[in-house]
């Protein structure tokens, strides 16, 4: 198991250090430092073996968090945990940085203690850890012995995401259906591979235990409904929202992840989705899908080199959805060669600006409705540079935000069911929202 | 509240500042001192003599400032044993408290204490909370038995906390039952027979229930525990499987990849043509292709691991090709795993995507990458053959760009397709050879003069070209050297007229000017094969070669399975078995796939654990019969004591005279096996070469590099080539013998990241009576490296260099060499610990480094360590009773004759037998080299594969090295 924690400055110092196994010692330390963060570039993998000992690293703006062991541990487990303990991290304090965890390393020493014990990761969900990780130690004290067995029975408990009492006055959800479509192009206009990997973010300000179901327009489970003559009452009763292509589609899921209030067995058996919620905001599944993508912006390049000196560069925009929607926040950036020494441009739309220090000209829009083309032409001026190696062309990317998902997902129902509470799936006031934006949407040039 | 001003203070006199804070009356400055002690302790500053002021602060009611002093009590404790039992009477009110929370605190911190004397105390707080009503304090309490066994484990058998333990399984609280899980793992894992899991259908399906309810670090304790599991039957196989799939949904990667592991594993068991397994396999797909969408640390593990598994069940992935697309921001070893993927998912159906995108990745910008992409270009062309001609035009372009480290790599794998598709590239040769200037890496000259010797007939100026090579012979890299002898002598072969000279040349380079053996011995083969019979000169060197194999680096099998086994966990990501990095007995046990039932297929793999070597012997005695009496004989010469590496005998005279030596039948044989020899040496150096020269790639300095044939060899060269030859006889030692001494595999002492780019490998052995360290040295550095010298700490034994370190050669970037160091055992002596340890200083014009290594201490049984049955018998009643140890061997299948015989390999002596009740008695003597004598009984029993093994030493100390020995001897 994890047999020690770290956490380094930019410059190596340490800032946290927990060792939880005896085979690690105070040089493990320094040897992360030595042959890590200050062999710079030379250290290409996020795990390393010095002198049999395992380091696992991540790194969060400029601050390094390493996992050190010497036994054969579930690699994959230390780093989520790693990634977790940020996010735990930044659930007290905000940001990571140096500043924020010299200020907080106490509260990160207690927090420490509690969600790795002997090198195994115990409850790590904000929700209950803040119930009892407080930095206000005395709070110990004033609870009753029912909060204290409240506490441990929720941290040990089936539903460690969710306290019970809770309690709102209007009962409401918020679903957020969050995609980011990847593209990659050949400069041909091919699609070399394009997936959505797709997020719902729900935000539940519900009382009581809510047992929640979810359902989409999920392939299998519509087929399933059709084979057996049911249609679904809950079908008609759609969220609405979303509505860029016609609307009864369902779409295939290549796969999918769950957040852990879902019954997973239920969803291997039935497919129904079927949990109870945390409170707050939290994801509830990820998603992706590869069939039938809905391309917000083809991007049709054209570079052509005058002579050593020169380069004209012509790329065209299309957008692709329906004329009454919107996309906006659009960037396309087309790379510049290092050796450029000056830049014009026009384009149509928008504004563009060659930004020399990001090797880039970078193209901006605010707003774009469905169905329309723009276009930018850039001539590039070239320093004669005796550098025989050849500029590697890096792809044109985009960055766009549209009012639909470009999977074509579609939430069909969210029922709330609390049987002890007075209250039913009807009085829930429920919000949908889809946003689609651009993930890695790159074409080749 | 800002906590970083605690970091700031450095002012001297700070100790005394803060001990007079931490007895202050003022709780709130007490708290403030507390902190600043401990980011003081976090920089690394020693505060360990505010012990005892500290520890009086744990009196209090407040929990933040009691964790902090809990937080300072477990680094120091250990440093100050005494002290720490001031704090035990905290401990065990705390864990009376009625707050739970406290109790468990108070236990989880106890058990972090590392201090005998604790110990003692936790007992009875720890048996109260392994009971307790609270489950956040059984949980807690569950880990802590782990703690404990970690410093005392005879305690907690003796105090009966394991049943207590087992009885958590049954919990009624799933994270009690993930915690006991994940402790009685960790138990287990360091008795490896006890059957401490003890896992049965009943405890299995507790677990999968658990399953269904805990944390998701729960759930990764109880996949990876049932994965240690092997169901009884298909049935069984299935219905776990069945259970297990939901996981695959999971959010946390680890909990997916561990659900893979389960499932890899229990798949082995179900018959391939139930509709089951096929479901199965499609379900696993989606799953790792998500993977791929984690974040770019786990994107590696997941990618690690998936090509264990492309390697294992290709059809898993075969469709999805495109995910493995290389993103431009991909992070460098994310490129460079998925491009390994891609090569190894490559197939007539997807080629032209594949090779579409490694054309695209061969202009980027990171060296290594396109590199590889070019490799990757090679190996497609061999792997798919419709895409040969498409991939050798596409390595074409890439050679125009005229971009140096693009045409050499280029050019190294276009030699290999030349050997897969013989006779139908050759057209570009020409191109290849315009580029010959701008080779600077020995593998592309290499590569390059194969070309030329191998189509010397087609290309006019052969002559000129490999003429031109020569003349900085001495400066070239072994590699370059081996393969331009090679390459002239074929051209010689082809065009005896005119190139007379330059094979005369080359010849006596090689063999009169050369201090290398491996080129030098070659040299004479050459020589005497030209001299003798050129007819049949011709038939060895321009020999058919045999046609190299499609899939290339692919993982041992054995290993493979034993990597399934550990999906998820470090081995799957440095793709070596854990003993390869763990130390000590953790994990050092060997797991493999379950056998399908009913079928016979499957688990006599043999240890995994040296991939590397050992395969030979095998192969080899079989030649043996058919070679008659002479053969025989000349074998025994093996034995001799090496010829050290002497000015080389002059020639001609002794050759002639000795070809009377082979009878004519032998002639054939000889032929052969040098093909085989040249060959493989031929190949040593191309990517291409693990199928054939596996063992090979070695030790070619030791002439090791000869191993597929190595008793025929000495044989018909012995007599003409005389002292030359002998450091080739003396590798006949190990591989000739069929009891030959026990070597272990060879390990990375030094990681080239600690050394400047310098990696060094090795291992140690004992040949003919002399102890030699095997050393690799390989340059990962710009640099070339120059100027080498080694020396040793004082050591238990007194082990020490006998020479220096012949490393003659500059060595340049990339480049590897092997050398073998004699050693003697009359340096300084001081006792190291662990005893077999060896501190090393290696030196070179860069710098000096330090590493530390284990020898086996085989290495230092001497030959005469056979005692007389009479002094034995005396010694063994004279040595007390105090000095004796006992071992277990486990899982040893050998009878007794077998392991007497391989022991004696190893310079132990057997020298009594007897049989009682069916076990066999074994009596043993070993001398080591400062004549401390170990005398020995070995427990035998028939079909039982755990051996006993009783140790008398007068120096006890030495008793648990040599048990190591034993077993490492056994095993292997």
């Amino acid at each position: 198991m994890i047999g020690g924690l770290f956490i380094y400055n930019h410059k190596g110092e340490v800032l946290i250090s927990r060792v939880y196994r005896d085979d690690i010692g105070r040089n493990a330390v320094d040897a992360f430092r030595v042959n890590v963060i200050h062999a710079r570039q030379q250290v290409r993998s996020p795990v390393t073996n010095i002198a049999r000992t395992s380091f696992f690293h991540v790194k969060r703006s400029n601050i390094w968090l390493a996992a050190v062991t010497k036994q054969n541990v579930n690699a994959a487990m230390v780093f989520e945990f790693l990634y977790k303990m940020c996010d735990v991290m930044a659930s007290y304090f905000g940001k990571i940085s140096e500043e924020n965890i010299k200020n907080n390393f106490v509260l990160i020493y207690e927090l420490l203690d509690e969600i790795l014990d002997f090198g195994y990761p115990q409850n790590s969900e904000t929700g209950s850890l803040k119930t009892f990780i407080t930095q206000q130690g005395i709070k110990g004290q004033h609870q009753t012995k029912e909060e204290q067995s409240q506490i441990t029975s929720q941290v040990t408990g089936q539903i460690g995401w969710r306290r019970e009492g809770i309690k709102y006055r209007r009962n409401e959800l918020f679903l957020d259906v969050l995609e980011s479509v990847n593209l990659l192009m050949s400069p041909q206009g091919q699609v070399l591979s394009a997936h959505v990997s797709g997020r719902v973010v729900m935000k539940s300000y519900l009382s009581g235990m809510p047992e929640c179901k979810f359902g989409m327009n999920d392939k299998i489970i519509i087929d399933k409904a059709g084979k057996g003559g049911v249609t679904n009452e809950a079908g008609k009763s759609d969220l609405g929202g979303g509505g860029s292509t016609s609307g009864k589609q369902s779409i295939a899921i290549d796969d999918c992840t769950f957040n852990q209030c879902v019954r997973l067995s239920k969803f291997d058996s039935e497919r129904s989705i079927s949990f109870i919620p945390p409170d707050g905001e939290y994801e509830l599944m990820r998603y992706r899908t590869t069939k039938d993508i809905i391309l917000p912006f083809r991007v049709i390049p054209l570079v052509r080199e005058v002579g050593r000196t020169k380069l004209e560069v012509k790329v065209v925009i299309k957008s692709n959805f329906k004329p009454s929607l919107l996309a906006q926040k659009i960037e396309v950036r087309i790379p510049t060669p290092l050796n450029t020494s000056g830049v014009q441009v026009i384009c149509m739309k928008g504004k563009a600006k060659y930004k020399a220090s990001e090797n880039a000209i970078v193209w901006k829009i605010k707003r774009m409705a469905g169905m329309k083309e723009s276009q930018i032409s850039a001539e590039i001026e070239l320093l004669p540079t005796n550098d025989k190696k050849k500029w590697a062309r890096p792809p044109i990317s985009m960055n766009f935000e549209v009012p639909f998902a470009p999977s074509g997902l579609k939430v069909r129902y969210l029922k709330v069911f609390e049987s002890k509470l007075n209250y039913s799936d009807h009085d829930v006031i429920k919000w949908v929202r889809y946003i689609g934006r651009s993930g890695i949407y790159e074409t080749r040039c | 509240m800002t906590d970083s001003k605690y970091f700031t203070t450095t002012k001297k006199g700070e100790i005394f500042e803060l001990k007079a804070e931490l007895n202050s009356d003022k709780k709130e400055k007490k708290k403030e001192a507390v902190k600043k002690v401990i980011a003081s302790m976090t920089v690394g500053k020693d505060v360990s003599a505010l012990f005892p002021d500290v520890v009086n602060c744990m009196q209090t009611d407040n929990l933040e400032l009691k964790k902090l002093v809990y937080l300072y009590l477990m680094n120091y404790a250990k440093s100050q044993p005494d002290m720490a039992i001031m704090a035990v009477n905290t401990f065990v009110k705390d864990c009376e408290d009625p707050n739970p929370l406290i109790r468990a605190l108070a236990v989880r911190t106890m058990g972090c204490i590392r201090v005998d004397k604790i110990t003692e105390y936790l007992c009875e707080p720890l048996r109260k909370c392994l009971k307790d009503e609270d489950p956040y304090v059984r949980k807690t309490a569950a880990v802590c038995v782990a703690k404990l066994h970690d410093i005392n484990a005879q305690l907690v058998e003796d105090q009966g906390f394991l049943d207590t333990l087992k009885d958590l399984i049954s919990d009624s609280n799933p994270m009690v039952v993930a915690n006991a899980v994940a402790a009685l793992s960790e138990i287990a894992e360091s008795h490896p027979n006890s059957n401490l899991l003890d896992l049965n259908p009943q405890s299995i399906n507790k677990l999968l229930t658990a399953l269904n309810e805990c944390t998701e670090w729960g759930q990764i304790f109880i996949l990876d525990c049932l994965a240690n599991y092997t169901p009884r039957d298909d049935r069984e196989s299935q219905s776990i499987c069945e259970r297990v799939t939901p996981r695959l949904s999971h959010a946390n990667s680890a909990v997916v990849l561990s659900a893979v592991k389960v499932l890899m594993k229990f798949m082995e068991m179900l018959p391939k043509d139930l509709d089951y397994y096929g479901t199965l396999l499609k379900k696993l797909a989606p799953p790792l292709v998500t993977l791929l969408s984690a974040e770019p640390e786990l994107q590696y593990v997941a990618l690690r691991n998936i090509n264990l598994i492309v390697q294992k069940r290709p059809e898993i992935l075969k469709h999805e090709m495109k995910v493995f697309f290389v993103k431009y921001n991909d992070p460098i070893y994310v490129k460079l795993e998925k491009l390994d993927i891609m090569i190894r998912l490559a197939s007539q159906a997807n080629i032209a995507q594949v090779l579409a995108e490694l054309k695209e990745y061969a202009t980027e910008v990171d060296v290594d990458f396109v590199r590889k992409a070019v490799r990757a270009i090679g190996r497609c062309a061999i792997k798919v053959e419709q895409s040969a001609e498409r991939c050798v035009s596409t390595l074409l372009d890439l050679i125009q760009t005229k971009v140096n480290y693009v045409v050499q790599e280029a050019i190294v794998v276009i030699k290999d397709i030349f050997r897969k598709y013989p006779n139908k590239y050759e057209s570009v040769i020409a191109t290849l050879c315009e580029n010959l200037d701008s080779l600077d890496e020995p593998e592309a000259r290499a590569a390059m003069i194969w070309i030329v010797g191998e189509y010397a007939e087609r290309i006019d100026n052969a002559d000129e070209l490999l003429e031109s090579f020569l003349e900085g012979f001495h400066d070239e890299s072994t590699q370059v050297q081996l393969q331009l002898l090679t390459a002239i002598v074929k051209l010689f072969l082809k065009k005896p007229t005119e190139t007379q000279e330059l094979v005369q040349q080359v010849l006596s380079l090689a063999t009169q000017d050369s201090d290398n053996p491996d080129l030098r011995d070659r040299g004479y083969i050459y020589w005497r094969l030209l001299s003798t019979d050129p007819v049949a000169a011709k038939e060895v060197v321009l020999a058919e070669k045999p046609l190299i194999s499609e899939e290339t680096d692919l993982i041992e099998p054995t290993l493979l399975e034993e990597l399934i086994c550990h999906i998820g966990t470090l081995a799957s990501v440095y793709h070596k078995p854990p003993s390869a990095f763990v130390e000590g007995s953790r994990g050092v046990m060997h797991k493999r796939l379950p056998a399908r039932t009913g079928s016979g297929e499957g688990t006599e793999c043999p240890d995994v654990g040296n991939a590397a070597g050992g395969s030979a012997p095998e192969a080899a005695p079989s030649i043996i019969p058919s070679q008659g009496d002479l053969l025989g004989d000349l074998l025994n010469l093996d034995l001799a004591p090496p010829t050290t590496t002497g000015p080389t005998p002059s020639t001609s005279g002794m050759q002639m005279g000795g070809m009377d030596l082979l009878g004519g039948g032998l002639d054939s044989l000889v032929g052969t096996a040098l093909c085989n020899i040249l060959i493989m040496s031929k190949l040593n150096s191309s990517l291409l070469s693990p199928q054939l020269g596996g063992d090979i790639g070695g030790s070619p300095a030791m002439g090791a590099g000869f191993g597929a044939a190595p008793t025929v060899m000495p044989a018909s060269l012995n007599a003409p080539v005389g002292g030359g030859l002998g450091d080739l006889f003396d590798l006949g030692g190990g591989v000739g013998m069929p009891m030959g001494a026990y070597i272990p595999p060879k390990t990375v002492w030094l990681p080239a990241m600690k050394a400047k780019g310098l990696e060094i490998s090795g291992t140690f052995a004992r040949r003919a009576g002399v102890i030699q360290m095997e050393l690799v040295l390989t340059n990962k550095a710009m640099s070339v490296m120059t100027d080498f010298a080694i020396q040793f700490n004082r050591n238990s034994f007194g082990l020490a260099p006998a020479g220096p370190l012949q490393v003659l050669t500059p060595l340049g970037p990339n480049q590897t060499i092997e050398v073998s160091l004699p050693l003697s055992t009359v340096g300084p002596v001081m006792k190291m610990d662990p005893l077999n340890n060896l501190q090393v200083a290696v030196k070179n014009n860069i710098d000096v480094f330090y590493f530390s290594c284990q020898y086996p201490i085989s290495m230092l049984f001497v030959e005469d360590g056979k005692m007389e049955r009479q002094v034995f018998l005396a010694t063994w009643k004279d040595i007390p009773n105090d000095n004796e140890s006992q071992f277990q061997i486990q899982d040893c299948h050998l009878n007794s004759e077998a392991a007497s015989n391989k022991l004696q390999g190893s310079n132990i002596f057997t020298i009594a037998k007897r049989t009682v009740e069916g076990q066999d008695m074994l009596y043993m003597s070993i001398k080591l080299s400062n004549g401390i004598w170990v005398l020995a009984e070995l427990k035998v029993q028939a079909g039982n594969p755990n051996y006993t093994i009783s140790l008398k030493c007068r120096a006890p100390e030495v008793s648990q090295c040599v048990f190591q020995c034993y077993e490492a001897v056994l095993k292997n």
